[in-house]
């Protein structure tokens, strides 16, 4: 059962043979933590930010596995489908540079930087604890560390309390995490460094029903980085999964943040991004969630320094009787920033798909620049979307807007396709891929915007048959 | 061969097509003439399948099938082509693939081979060519920000690589500059072939300089109202179509030379 005493026993067990469990500070932090997620309880739709998807069932929910996974065989797969994925962004980038009439006669096409690099820097986690054997950090630039949250709390424990994040962060699920979180990824950014492959970072539920993470990424000034969270479909069976990803962006510093959540169809996956922009600093979050039962995203970011950029970016699907939730919170909290939202949702069979985009303009954030879309695409006639901004603004001198869209495939476009032999059901499927690939095309990284491009055509009815003609 | 008989056709209730007769034997070229309002694009719509359009009556055969027992789609794989007045954006799709997956699909109900990516680029190249398309046209999302004359010229460009038997034109000509209008007509002309038929609806005579029909018809309230020869556009072009609707006022389909002012 995974009832609110279930979790407080667990504690209890649990938390003196946690890492830091010599650390006053984070013993307090864990006590405080499950002592309110014990007041809290799981969330229900009576809380505000909450509306759209309750919590409750959870009090009855057990949580087992039914069939394990080796973790071995997910992390080799989702690196073959990286290799490919590479593969695919460096052969269309070479027949770009050939069909480009600017190029030369005879001159050999260039390739971006990031496809001629390496594949990038593999940590892995597995039932929430580094697995040093299946993960390749590989080498790095100075001033650069990558590695697991329980070894950096042995090593520099005071580095992680500056970025470890509160009791009272966040909603109910983030508490919980806090209190129980034993692992996660450890990135630090020394003053202007630069990772330039892609910091992957793999989540596997393998054998136990919970898994509980809290990665901490601080990027001094100027630093530029691309972390890609991996949640892979790992056991089958009723499993939670809770993370708690808190980023914190100095002064003109760049962070790429992109999730891949695909985990498998009855998992529960409960997760917090969480970003802290100084001045110029740019975040990008790209959030691309396909997996899980039921999926929440609370995912936020403060501008608080002078001419931030945020961009938050997302794509969802969900059919059958799944359930897809982002909340989305960016705080203006500083002049001239920046902040772009784009959400897009694909609902099928009876699912249901949520978005909250909260935009907050403090009365100090004069000339903000603030955008939001979330546009819908119902599949059937039993998938349900809701989509709401929330927009409070206390400066005068803003540019807001925002918009939001429910609806189906257009129907001039299907008889337009189908006049040209293409029938129904591919019809269907190429307009639906293209609504959602409007999304990928903002994730700036090639190989990144492929795996999630493969990844997405899984996700469709005979998606194989569309990747052959993409 | 084509033949139309007795054609009823409406859209929410509205009768718009009433009883419309029309042969095309295989190889001519036929245009459609008439007033806005007419029932000419709904005629091309209901041909090429258009399911907002409901046949209340009639039939459509060609070379012995029922052509309104079929969907689009397979209309389209049998060789029926619309070209579109409005052409149809659709984001987020690139020209390449949509033109691929049309090719492929009309290919392999043929019992052709598909075109490889090699093969379908040296093709679609050497036809954008013909009508004058920039390559870079193939990567963009089709027709997504093409201007009024691009939109058409990619119309032209599907239907020289699909090779129809039977081609309807709707209106292909309006929203065009003089140069525009002999680019995509002489695309049209190129495909003029013994073996296929072309529809070609326009509202104006000067199409008719540059694709010369076999027979020009004229539609009027749903109905073809007069038939003859290439001299009844040049007619049209000199009076307008007051005539044809003074006429209708009287007795319907009689337009006699007479009724002219």
């Amino acid at each position: 059962m995974s009832a609110i005493d279930f979790w407080l026993g667990r504690h209890r067990d649990t938390a003196a043979g946690l890492p830091g469990a010599d650390l006053p500070w984070l013993v307090r932090l864990r006590e405080d933590a499950i002592d309110r997620f014990a007041d809290e309880g799981w969330p229900t739709t009576r809380r505000e930010n909450w509306r759209h998807t309750s919590l409750a069932f959870m009090a009855q929910q057990a949580l087992a596995v039914r069939e394990a996974v080796a973790p071995e065989t997910v992390v080799a797969a989702l690196r073959a489908r990286y290799q490919a994925a590479r593969g695919a962004a460096q052969d269309a980038a070479q027949q770009g540079a050939k069909s480009a009439p600017q190029s030369a006669p005879g001159s050999a096409p260039e390739l971006a930087p990031e496809l001629a690099h390496n594949d990038g820097h593999w940590v892995v986690f597995v039932d929430g604890h580094f697995a040093p054997a299946l993960s390749a950090i590989g080498g790095l630039p100075g001033g650069v560390r990558i590695g697991s949250l329980a070894d950096a709390l042995a090593q520099t424990p005071e580095k992680v309390e500056a970025a470890f994040g509160q009791a009272g962060d966040g909603e109910a699920p983030a508490a919980l995490n806090a209190a129980l979180a034993a692992d996660g990824a450890w990135i630090r950014l020394a003053r202007g460094s630069m990772v330039e492959a892609p910091i992957h970072l793999v989540f596997i539920a393998a054998t136990a029903a919970d898994q509980h993470l809290r990665n901490l990424v601080v990027a001094d000034a100027g630093a530029q980085a691309t972390i890609v969270e991996h949640y892979p479909a790992g056991a089958a069976g009723s499993t939670l999964t809770t993370a708690v990803t808190r980023v914190l962006a100095a002064q003109d510093s760049h962070v790429t943040h992109l999730k891949l959540q695909q985990e498998a169809p009855e998992a529960i996956h409960l997760a917090t991004i969480e970003a802290e922009q100084a001045r110029g600093a740019v975040f990008t979050s790209h959030s691309l969630s396909f997996g899980a039962r039921l999926a929440r995203n609370d995912i936020r970011t403060r501008l608080a320094g002078e001419g931030a950029e945020a961009l938050l970016n997302g794509l969802y699907h969900a059919d059958g009787r799944r359930h897809v939730d982002h909340h989305t919170r960016i705080d203006h909290a500083r002049p001239q920033g920046t902040s772009r939202e784009f959400y897009r949702g694909l609902l099928d069979g009876s699912a249901r798909g949520v978005f909250t985009g909260r935009i907050l303009v403090a009365q100090d954030a004069q000339r903000t620049d603030a955008m939001q879309r979330c546009d819908n695409l119902l599949l059937s006639r039993l998938a349900e979307a809701d989509a709401r901004p929330e927009l409070e603004i206390y400066a005068d001198d803003v540019k807001c807007a925002h918009g939001a869209t429910v609806g189906q495939l257009d129907e001039d476009a299907l008889f337009y396709l189908r006049s040209r032999g293409v029938d129904a059901v591919h019809a269907r499927q190429l307009l639906t891929y293209a609504f959602a690939a409007e999304v990928l095309e903002r994730i700036a990284h090639a190989p990144l915007r492929a795996l999630g491009r493969a990844a997405l055509l899984e996700r469709l009815p005979e998606g194989a048959r569309l990747e052959e003609l993409l | 061969m084509l033949k139309i008989n007795n054609l009823h056709a409406a859209i929410d209730g509205k009768d718009i097509l009433k009883g419309l007769d029309l042969e095309v034997a295989d190889g001519e070229v036929h245009a459609i003439m008439g007033p806005n309002g007419s029932g000419k694009s709904t005629l091309a719509q209901v041909l090429a399948g258009r399911e907002t359009f409901t046949v209340t009556d009639g039939s459509v055969d060609w070379d012995g099938a029922d052509l309104l027992a079929l969907p689009a789609e397979e209309r389209a794989r049998a060789g029926l082509f619309l070209a579109f007045q409005y052409p149809v954006e659709i984001p987020g799709v690139s020209n390449a693939y949509f033109l691929k997956a049309a090719v492929n699909a009309v290919r392999r109900h043929r019992g052709l081979p598909e075109y490889d990516a090699m093969d379908f680029l040296s093709r679609v190249k050497a036809e954008m060519k013909a009508v004058g398309m920039k390559e870079e046209f193939l990567y963009r999302s089709v027709n997504e920000g093409f201007s009024g004359g691009e939109k058409k010229r990619n119309e032209v460009l599907q239907m020289a690589l699909l090779e129809p038997r039977l081609a309807v034109l709707d209106e292909t000509d309006s929203g065009l500059d003089i140069d525009a209008l002999k680019i995509v007509a002489e695309g049209v002309n190129r495909l003029r072939s013994p073996e296929r038929s072309m529809i070609v609806i326009t509202h104006y005579q000067r199409l008719l300089d540059y694709i010369v029909p076999d027979k020009v018809h004229v539609l009027s309230q749903g109905r073809i109202v007069r038939s003859g020869g290439r001299e009844l556009a040049l007619e049209l072009e000199e009076h307008g179509y007051g005539w044809i609707d003074a006429a209708q006022g009287g007795k319907a389909g009689g337009a006699s030379v007479g009724a002219r002012p």
